[in-house]
């Protein structure tokens, strides 16, 4: 790096080019971390599954039994792709505190005419029906994944967790973890914009 | 109460650093003297505000104190008061109060004894101490508070990650700390050094026991982890390349260059800027592991909690630190003109290539890192850098650092002549042929491991030339041991941490010849491995403190006679809701036979048998390497003075 001899550098501009050189390194190495933790907030980057690969790709194929007793009906991947407007899908299950906290949130977007589909993961059917009555019912559809298959092939981290479809049938977000006010107000509100 | 006590006490140390930091840097600029003369006592002033602040923290876990969070996610009070104890730095927010105490002794031990220092360069040093202190106090009471409340307290907290209720692992994180610290100090240095635009022998009089220090603890505190990880983690294995791995050896890489580097400055005032970046890149590596470990970003078994707020700010204070250290490097390093000139085969001709080397490896290691990282970000592509990767990467760069190794400390300064040098060790070299023919006879066609074991005897019959020629001990054999007790302590700290690395190698070598078999087992059945036969008398129950266990007895013969008794566990923590496996080991030094207890069915257990060759000569290498250091700390010169300060009494490094 510096002149390995201890005799003055051939060149001065090529020396102090060089003593510039870790500091470009760093910035460098730098924005990349800081665009690593906005992804990970995002959900664009994970360290942990390979769910990102999902990231402007239709959903992967499936058909799931209805919930009994919710009156609404199935849902498979075709619903996905027939939507007019963004579609929110989201993977949900009676056994989950964060599921409860999130739950208004759904509700309020449900209320704002936010299409959400539900998919309940690895849930007793009647759990899932007790959760929906207690705490009201946000989706226009639902799917029931008991053995957690379909959540193997989105990639699903944990529940609950949410995605976005764009009118064309592409995922656009996936968000890990419940969803806060900040997270509505953040990320999700601009997107169901730019998605309309 | 006493919770309370301790948050006051950390925002005191914050209000303290930051004048140490004001005090000292401003001070130093403006060349006034009461300013700087105030630093010392504040530095102290610190350190007792942070010892405070930890003693309360440890007192919280002691005793159980439910309504503080902390202690309630990570102590329970039926575990052993040793891991209560160990609890309070085994966690984010405790291990960061830890960092800081021991970057404020750090601080303290350059204000005790670094009376003789010039006054501007030690204001300066301990000023940018400060502001490395006052930036993790920050982060600490901002991100990651430990004393915060939770009401109503539950009835118990929710345990320790049982993995590691261990005592290798209880004082892991201490001597890493000590280590990454040690860095802050070279580094408060270098800048210190940037600012004034002066770096010479003194400086690096100074700089090297610090770098030596930090680099001890270092060696230990990753030998401590990769012997937990062996026996613990019950894999067999001593190193994986884990990420969390390789972060605490990219510091050790850039120290190990440091400590070789500063004694060019120290000698022969050259390789100035160089060394200037080394001190610098040390800290900015051992802060990047700190980044990587706690922000998640990163894949990895031994990650931190995960938390992007966190790792933002953590982010925001590496960037200071580092893009600051950088920039005043691209600013001011020009300055640093060389004085001393040395022909390419020379002993400073020597430690470049040490350090060509040893920074060419960092480089190796730094991408197989941060790559499958930034590979995923930029590119959208999952891939996985593993030991195939690091292992012919760095074959090509270790053997030259070896082949050099052995030679370097007895090349003259200056200039130098190989031939020489080399009929001195030519029968270091003969050792190290036989030693690959030995292998090769006996343990088969292994060609990796045999270059191993005669590496290994080149370095260590290498370090024993060394000594055997600076005392004349077959050209002047009468004189030689006077002549042994006149050799400078340092002579013998560098061959025994040469010496050390062979032995570490030896090790290496052997676990290339290790073998393993998994195996069904019904209580009586007898297995063969490696010369050794085992029988698994039964399975049985246990009941510990805070576990229970199924527990194997198998029962080690060797040609028909008993050996050894290993009972291997395999226990479960309910509080945690977690199982560890408990391998039990037997050492003879020539070899380790490792069992571990798996699944049980059919009425048997799956037994792994482990026979792995000198797997302990790879820790006794390294604390052998640590201890040369510790000799070469110990010598008069670094206790006795610096030339630009007569009769000082430095910094001897060791900060605790």
């Amino acid at each position: 790096m510096s002149t390995p001899m201890g005799a003055a550098a051939p060149n001065p501009w090529r020396r102090r080019a060089l003593l510039w050189l870790p500091l470009g390194a760093a910035v460098g190495a730098g924005a990349g971390f800081l665009g690593m933790l906005r992804g990970l907030r995002t959900g664009d980057y994970d360290p942990r599954g390979v769910p990102s690969a999902l990231l402007g790709k239709a959903p992967p194929d499936f058909a799931l039994p209805p919930l009994e007793g919710a009156d609404r009906p199935a849902l498979t991947a075709a619903d996905l792709r027939s939507a007019a407007r963004p579609v929110l899908v989201n993977f949900f299950a009676s056994w989950c505190a964060p599921c409860v906290a999130e739950h208004p949130f759904l509700m309020r977007l449900q209320r704002a005419g936010v299409p959400l589909m539900g998919v309940a993961y690895k849930d007793r059917p009647a759990d899932s029906l007790a959760f929906l009555r207690r705490h009201g019912n946000p989706y226009g559809r639902i799917g029931v994944d008991q053995p957690g298959r379909v959540a193997i092939d989105w990639g699903l981290y944990g529940v609950p967790e949410t995605y976005l479809i764009d009118k064309t049938g592409l995922i656009r977000w996936r968000w890990a973890g419940p969803i806060t006010e900040e997270v509505l107000g953040r990320d999700l509100e601009p997107l169901l914009r730019r998605h309309a | 109460m006493i919770p309370e006590l301790g948050h006051f006490a950390l925002a005191l140390a914050l209000a303290l650093s930051l004048a140490q930091a004001i005090f000292g840097l401003w001070g130093a600029g403006r060349a006034d003297a009461r300013l700087m003369a105030a630093t010392p006592p504040l530095a102290g002033g610190v350190l007792m505000a942070v010892a405070a602040a930890f003693a309360c923290l440890m007192w919280s876990f002691a005793v159980n104190d439910t309504t503080v969070e902390n202690v309630v996610q990570n102590s329970h009070s039926a575990k052993p008061l040793l891991y209560k104890l160990s609890g309070t730095w085994g966690n984010h927010e405790g291990s960061m109060v830890l960092w800081v105490l021991i970057l404020a002794l750090c601080g303290s031990a350059v204000a005790a004894f670094g009376r003789k220092l010039p006054s501007a360069l030690q204001a300066r040093v301990l000023g940018v101490l400060g502001l490395v202190a006052l930036g993790f106090l920050a982060f600490i009471l901002a991100t990651s508070n430990p004393f915060n409340r939770v009401w109503p307290p539950p009835e118990d907290g929710q345990g320790l990650n049982p993995i590691l209720q261990d005592p290798g692992l209880a004082f892991h994180p201490p001597l890493l700390y000590l280590g990454y610290v040690g860095c802050a100090v070279t580094y408060a240095f270098a800048v210190a050094a940037l600012i004034e635009g002066r770096v010479d022998a003194a400086w690096g009089r100074w700089v090297r026991p610090w770098a030596l220090a930090a680099w001890a603890f270092l060696t230990l505190g990753i030998a401590l982890g990769s012997w937990w990880a062996y026996y613990e983690l019950g894999w067999g294995g001593y190193w994986f390349w884990d990420p969390v791995e390789n972060a605490s050896l990219l510091p050790w890489l850039a120290l190990t260059a440091l400590i070789h580097s500063a004694i060019v400055v120290e000698k022969r005032e050259a390789l100035k800027t160089w060394t200037i970046f080394l001190a610098l890149l040390a800290f900015g590596l051992s802060l990047l592991g700190t980044f990587l470990v706690r922000s998640g970003v990163l894949n990895s078994v031994h990650a931190f909690a995960n938390d992007p707020a966190r790792g933002t700010v953590i982010l925001m204070l590496l960037m200071l630190y580092v893009g600051g250290g950088f920039a005043l490097f691209a600013w001011r390093a020009a300055a640093m003109q060389p004085t001393g000139v040395f022909a390419p085969l020379s002993r400073e001709g020597g430690l470049v290539l040490n350090n060509l080397l040893l920074c060419s490896i960092t480089a190796v290691v730094l991408v197989g890192t941060l790559w499958p990282m930034f590979a995923d970000y930029l590119l959208e592509q999952k891939i996985s850098v593993g030991p195939p990767f690091f292992n012919t990467a760095l074959l090509p760069l270790a053997v030259p650092l070896v082949a050099a190794m052995a030679v370097g400390p007895m090349l003259p300064w200056k200039r130098a002549r190989l031939w020489p040098v080399l009929q001195r060790l030519w029968w270091a070299a003969l050792g190290g042929l036989v030693a690959v023919l030995v292998a090769l006879a006996f343990a088969g066609w292994h060609v990796l491991p045999a270059l191993g074991f005669g590496a290994a005897a080149w370095l260590i019959f290498g370090a024993v030339a060394d000594i055997a020629d600076r005392i004349a001990l077959f050209s002047r054999p009468r004189a030689a041991l006077a002549r042994a007790r006149g050799l400078p302590r340092a002579a013998w700290g560098a061959a025994m941490a040469h010496a050390g690395m062979g032995v570490l190698i030896l090790g290496l070598a052997g676990m290339g010849l290790a073998t393993d078999r998994l195996i069904l087992m019904k209580p009586g059945e007898t297995a063969q491995l490696g010369g050794y036969g085992f029988r698994l008398e039964g399975l049985r129950d246990v009941q510990g403190p805070n576990w229970t266990a199924r527990r194997a007895t198998v029962a080690v013969t060797r040609e028909g006679r008993p050996v050894t008794v290993l009972e291997p566990d395999r226990r479960s923590f309910p509080v945690g809701r977690m199982t560890t496996t408990e391998a039990a080991i037997h050492t003879t030094w020539l070899a380790d036979i490792y069992v571990v207890l798996g699944d049980e069915r059919d009425g048997g257990g799956v037994l792994r048998l482990h026979h792995n060759p000198l797997a302990p000569w790879i820790w006794l290498g390294a604390a052998i390497m640590a201890l040369g250091a510790g000799i070469s700390l110990s010598d008069r010169r670094v206790r006795v003075s610096a030339p630009a300060a007569k009769a000082a009494r430095p910094g001897q490094g060791a900060p605790a």
